[in-house]
């Protein structure tokens, strides 16, 4: 495990290194000069002199780099420009709210994902495997915003039965989560359904079978529980893609989320914000897999001995 | 698998891309009205023999507006991809050939890559760069590098060990010889698979960057722009949300299961 634990976080550390590299690239190397770009060029010769100052424009790009990589680690993340605020007590509101509905919509995608997987597995020629065949491939390809748009016509607007976003507590939230988790649920269920579909064709379920165990206790005893190691992994992965959907979903229902923050950081030119939320969501999304991964391993041993 | 599923989904597949780009084709030369021709009198007009889908806030034609909105996102799509698959083979190929510093190094910087989502890598993109074209071209291509070095490295991997490329190298091939003569044929199933996979999840991001104001921008019609567009009068007007996304939905369900057919295909 030691030596799993080592790989495991050297492979952390320099994902996040060349992450964050990439990251600086675009935002301040690109541009060419970042202060010219923010102001654009109507900004006049005092403004821009204050703004060089403001991004520590004067210092050699390597020494910028390397002061706002250990300023994010020790949770100094700088001032947005355009809110004269630091990014800090900007993202108070807005991270709980991201994360709350980020893990709603795992926790929906699975609970939505793994018994139709299962059904889907155990019973292939039914009518209703066909159709949930059908609704997965339709879940991977409806775009997200789309779902949601539609989401708010059906039951905000013609049933009015709930609020179409805004922030009215839980129930607000309950249209966002399904945009969020829809897709992911449809794309775990094909993972669960093909993985315990090859679990079952196992020897030792065979063995199991020929023993004479009861069917349920061949299917949730053995094939499930081997069979959701992959599954796990794969919900981890979508992890990262969930908080990708934050951003559009967040638009869709105007939530003021980290999502949109973000976008707004983007269209105004925000460089410092869109740089350190970036930063926040991809290592959001590596702690989250370094742990998943860490933890996945002690659950499973053959997995440390890749 | 049952037998008839995999000619099902192939056939499904060919059909639905085949009608997104008919329609697209049909719509470079011909539209029923100008897609951009505004009628003040005519909007929001429910759909009708005149405006089979009806018309939007500017009274434009959203049947002309969707048989021309396809043109960039397909052609975006498929510049895109093949940019990022054709860097993303090579290094592959180099990388799984060529294995121990090489192959380290080719593997961090794809999972370096990985790390970031395609939408935050448009976004970033999008900060320093006017939204448009560029940002969408450049993101998706760079995103999608690390799919197709990933794939064929493996693949790579597996082939190296086969016996017949033992016997070409003592023939005395050449590495490139062996790369491009032999092993990269062998890679033709699976590149097409997760190239037609990568053109759906292109289409879908590109879609999405639109929507979200940073990609196509208005006087060139796209799908996810126009969903913007309807978003503000949805209530009033819901056929502007519902064709365009229909469109998207079917262009992404054709790729994605032109993909499985082959994947079933292959491992049937």
């Amino acid at each position: 495990m030691g030596r799993y634990l080592w790989q495991k976080t050297v492979g952390f550390a320099l994902t996040a290194l060349l992450v964050s590299v990439v990251t600086f690239l675009i935002i301040q190397i690109l541009p060419g000069d970042p202060a010219l770009l923010v102001l654009g060029t109507e900004g006049s010769p005092q403004a821009y002199q204050e703004l060089r100052g403001e991004l520590n424009l004067d210092q050699p790009a390597i020494s910028r780099f390397f002061g706002w990589l250990i300023g994010f680690f020790q949770g100094n993340w700088g001032s947005s420009l355009r809110y004269s605020l630091p990014v800090r007590d900007l993202l108070q509101d807005a991270i709980p709210l991201s994360i709350r509905l980020a893990l709603f919509a795992v926790g929906l995608a699975l609970l939505i994902a793994i018994p139709s997987g299962m059904f889907m597995a155990t019973n292939r020629h039914s009518p209703l495997a066909r159709i949930l065949s059908i609704g997965t491939q339709m879940g991977m390809a409806i775009p997200q915003f789309w779902l949601g748009l539609l989401l708010i016509q059906f039951f905000a607007v013609r049933l009015t039965l709930l609020p179409p976003g805004g922030s009215e507590g839980f129930i607000s939230l309950i249209l966002p989560v399904f945009t969020l988790a829809l897709p992911r649920a449809a794309v775990l269920t094909r993972f669960v359904h093909v993985g315990l579909g090859e679990a079952l064709e196992e020897d030792y379920i065979r063995t199991a079978k020929a023993k004479g165990l009861p069917r349920n206790i061949v299917l949730y005893k053995h094939a499930l529980r081997n069979g959701a190691i992959e599954v796990f992994t794969v919900a981890g992965l979508q992890f990262a893609q969930l908080l990708a959907g934050t951003i559009v979903v967040e638009q869709v229902f105007g939530l003021p989320g980290v999502g949109q923050l973000l976008l707004n950081g983007v269209l105004q030119r925000d460089l410092p914000l869109v740089q350190t939320l970036v930063m926040l969501i991809v290592m959001g999304i590596l702690v989250f897999n370094l742990g998943f991964d860490l933890g996945l391993a002690l659950l499973d041993p053959r997995l440390r001995y890749e | 698998m049952n037998n008839g599923c995999p000619m099902n989904r192939r056939c499904w597949g060919i059909i639905s891309i085949g009608l997104v780009v008919l329609m697209t084709l049909v719509g470079y030369f011909y539209t029923p009205y100008n897609p951009s021709q505004t009628a003040v009198l005519l909007r929001f007009q429910s759909p009708s023999l005149q405006h089979p889908f009806g018309t939007d806030h500017f009274g434009r034609d959203i049947f002309s507006r969707v048989l021309v909105g396809g043109q960039v996102s397909l052609i975006l799509g498929l510049i895109s991809v093949s940019l990022g698959a054709l860097v993303g083979v090579l290094l592959g190929l180099w990388a799984g050939f060529r294995g121990g510093v090489w192959d380290e190094v080719a593997m961090r910087l794809s999972d370096g890559l990985q790390a970031l989502p395609i939408i935050l890598l448009a976004l970033l993109f999008a900060t320093v760069w006017q939204s448009g074209v560029a940002v969408i071209l450049w993101s998706i291509a760079l995103g999608n590098i690390p799919v197709f070095l990933r794939l064929t490295r493996n693949q790579v991997l597996k082939i190296k060990a086969q016996p017949y490329l033992e016997a070409s190298r003592a023939l005395g091939a050449s590495d490139r010889r062996m790369m491009f003569y032999h092993i990269l044929p062998n890679l033709r199933d699976a590149l097409l698979v997760q190239f037609s996979l990568s053109l759906a999840g292109a289409i879908l991001v590109e879609a999405s960057l639109s929507y979200l104001g940073v990609g196509i921008q208005p006087p060139q019609p796209s799908w996810g722009r126009m969903l913007r567009d309807a978003q503000s009068f949805a209530s009033l007007a819901p056929w502007g949300v519902l064709f365009p996304g229909f469109f998207i939905a079917l262009t992404v369900i054709g790729f994605n299961l032109l993909g499985d057919s082959w994947i079933h295909r292959r491992y049937r």
